[in-house]
């Protein structure tokens, strides 16, 4: 095979247009060729602006939008970012992880139910899955608002039953923020593990139970480890925006539950500090990758949880 | 092999399964003898899988028991029965080696040591070496041995196998049929077997039930069902019968006396199921001997004349369809072990058998067709 490539490639060296080195060059550009479009957006799009954020993080300090950046790789900028703000770093993630775990709690029943158990109403339940994305990410968010509001019927309910003090409330605290996470992002978890639920197969649920498993050692020992790819895809798709996030906490809560997604925001939108907002971008997206690794890496080994 | 479970019989008792209006097993009650290897035989939604389904527990009944022993397990989880099934499509869980695979019965009951009983089991399958191996790494037969170590090393009551060995190509089948008889009997375990394949059934089992229609048909030691077969579907479910439509005119002696289309034939008395009336007489190709000239017919054999329509070479054997003067065509199979080359489509020619080679069937019961109904089914094994 490659000696013929090679004979061929000699035969039409001395420039024979339309021969079969052509068209088998041509072949082989063919995938580079349709990699073209993505790439170049990608480029223009993501790389160049990336470059150009990580150069903006280690800007002077001390220039601002009217003075003019100078490039001074003032790496200190770093520390100085952490040291401001990881308070609303750690908040990030912990609500962030908050919600998972309660997306978690009402994703993966929700998903196996539809996968499993849905019958003739699986697509129906889909499309009520999806449908709220049809509306915007703020309106709904707002709603959420209306529904938590100290006046709104959730609150009244609580109090009535003695879930909240006389004068508690939802709104502005990290409950709120919290819930609202777990909703905006919810339709994330469930979509990938529906996915990945759905193509199990019904027989190894039925081996397993013949095999001495109970419905529990079933789900443990193979509806799970078989959803695992659904799983992680599903908790990776939930964690990653819900970690940036600066909405709900705007929305939702006060100063005193901003996220560092609401830091970056007003640093480069308000407080016009570009190093500073480059910086804490680039921290944070350093963070996610390293939590999203140690992930991948435990997730990835214990095939058998 | 440790057998500390008391022993038992598998019994169902009036066992029935409905799904809506569709009745897909019917009244079944059988006995399976302990240690014995039963074969379940039927074309597909006949209710053979249904049954084996409800055993396993994996189907409740309708209605009806079925006792293990003296115990009534028909109500039991499938996972508190000493039962274990060996899956049409093997059912391996993927995302576990051999090992594991095997293993899954034992560490499910809480058996911490399981080494030595596994590598005891791959070996019993001949798979040494295979365990830290994935099942979609093994071959079709690769993977059906381990589906039976998976479910033998719980040293199950009863061993429950659903069309174990439909997947395999017939080289690879015939190979595991011999395997099968051998661990069988290796480990002495009830065998269930649900097949649609009849030589399979034959070939394997002590006994074998005939199913059609959510009942069995006939049940029996294979050479009793081959030989006298119960009803026209088993006749020609269970390989093939030539079936001619007759009448009882009489008793001579020990034979009962028929006259068809025209010619008289007669049957002894034992090999008869109808003594009186309309009735099918039965012979099988093979018991059939060809001859040219009329004359040619031994002394007090049953005789059908007729033209050759069609032949067959089939290697060990050779097939002849005859056309009959009522326009009936009848089978004959002729071994090749000494070759007639004289025969050619549209020969006049004689088939001749001996009355105890026939078999009478009761006729004018419902539904009866006295032949073409395994042709699907012949159609599925196929594909």
């Amino acid at each position: 095979m490659s000696a013929l490539a090679h004979l061929g490639s000699a035969h039409s060296a001395p420039g024979a247009p339309g021969g079969p080195a052509t068209a088998r060059r041509r072949h082989r550009f063919l995938p580079y060729l349709l990699l073209l479009p993505g790439a170049a957006w990608l480029l223009l799009f993501f790389a160049l602006p990336l470059l150009q954020l990580a150069a903006a993080s280690l800007y002077d300090p001390n220039g601002s939008l009217s003075t003019g950046y100078a490039l001074t790789w003032a790496f200190g900028n770093y520390p100085a970012a952490l040291q401001a703000y990881w308070p609303q770093f750690g908040r990030s993630f912990l609500y962030a992880g908050l919600a998972l775990v309660l997306a978690l709690l009402m994703g993966y029943p929700l998903a196996y139910a539809i996968a499993c158990k849905a019958g003739r109403w699986k697509n129906l339940l889909l499309v009520c899955v999806v449908a709220p994305m049809f509306t915007s990410f703020l309106v709904r968010t707002l709603a959420w608002k209306t529904i938590l509001s100290d006046n709104g019927w959730l609150v009244g309910l609580l109090r009535d039953v003695h879930l909240l003090g006389p004068d508690g409330r939802l709104l502005a605290t990290p409950i709120a923020v919290v819930l609202g996470l777990t909703y905006n992002f919810l339709p994330f978890l469930v979509l990938p593990l529906y996915a990945s639920l759905e193509r199990l197969d019904q027989r190894l649920l039925e081996a397993a139970s013949d095999l001495y498993a109970s419905a529990w050692q079933t789900f443990r020992r193979v509806t799970l480890p078989l959803s695992m790819p659904g799983l992680i895809a599903g908790t990776l798709l939930f964690f990653i925006p819900a970690t940036g996030d600066y909405i709900n906490a705007e929305l939702l809560g006060t100063p005193k539950e901003y996220m560092i997604g609401n830091v970056i925001d007003s640093a480069f939108l308000v407080r016009l500090d570009y190093p500073q907002g480059a910086a804490l971008s680039f921290l944070l997206m350093s963070a996610i990758l390293a939590v999203v690794f140690v992930y991948l890496r435990r997730a990835g080994t214990e095939e058998v949880l | 092999m440790a057998r500390d479970t008391p022993a038992g019989d598998l019994r169902l008792a009036h066992l029935t399964k409905t799904f809506g209006a569709f009745t897909a097993v019917d009244d079944l009650s059988l006995t399976i003898a302990q240690g014995s290897f039963f074969a379940l035989l039927g074309a597909s939604g006949c209710g053979k899988t249904t049954t084996l389904r409800m055993i396993a527990g994996l189907e409740q009944p309708t209605s009806g028991q079925v006792l293990l022993g003296d115990r009534d397990i028909a109500r039991l989880r499938p996972y508190k029965r000493p039962v274990n099934t060996v899956f049409q499509s093997y059912a391996l869980f993927p995302h576990l080696d051999i090992f594991e695979n095997v293993a899954f019965g034992l560490r499910r009951r809480g058996i911490r040591k399981v080494d030595e009983e596994v590598r005891r089991m791959l070996s019993l399958v001949q798979l040494d070496g295979y365990e830290r191996r994935r099942p979609a790494q093994l071959s079709g037969g690769q993977q059906q041995r381990v589906a039976l170590a998976r479910a033998l090393i719980n040293h199950p009551q009863l061993l429950l196998l659903d069309e174990p060995l439909g997947a395999l190509d017939l080289k690879l089948r015939r190979q595991m049929q011999i395997e099968l008889k051998r661990i069988q009997s290796e480990v002495g375990i009830t065998f269930l077997h649900v097949t649609h394949d009849q030589e399979e059934a034959m070939w394997m089992a002590d006994t074998v039930a005939v199913m059609n229609a959510g009942r069995i048909e006939q049940l029996g030691a294979p050479t009793d069902i081959y030989e006298y077969p119960a009803t026209p579907f088993v006749a020609n479910f269970l390989g093939q019968s030539n079936l001619i439509e007759a009448e009882v005119t009489g008793q001579d002696g020990d034979d009962l006396l028929l006259t068809g289309h025209g010619s008289r034939f007669a049957t002894p008395r034992d090999r008869a199921r109808a003594h009186a009336g309309g009735v099918w007489l039965g012979v099988r190709p093979e018991k059939l001997h060809l001859v040219t000239e009329v004359g040619a017919v031994p002394a007090g054999r049953n005789a059908v004349s007729g033209v050759l329509t069609d032949i067959c070479y089939a290697g060990v054997s050779t097939e002849f369809l005859l056309r009959t003067s009522w326009g009936q065509e009848l089978s004959v199979f002729t071994a090749n072990s000494d070759p007639d080359a004289g025969l050619v489509p549209g020969t006049q020619v004689t088939a001749h058998w001996h009355p105890r080679h026939s078999f009478v069937l009761p006729r004018g019961g419902e539904n009866e067709t006295p032949s073409g109904d395994r042709e699907p089914e012949r159609i599925e094994a196929a594909t």
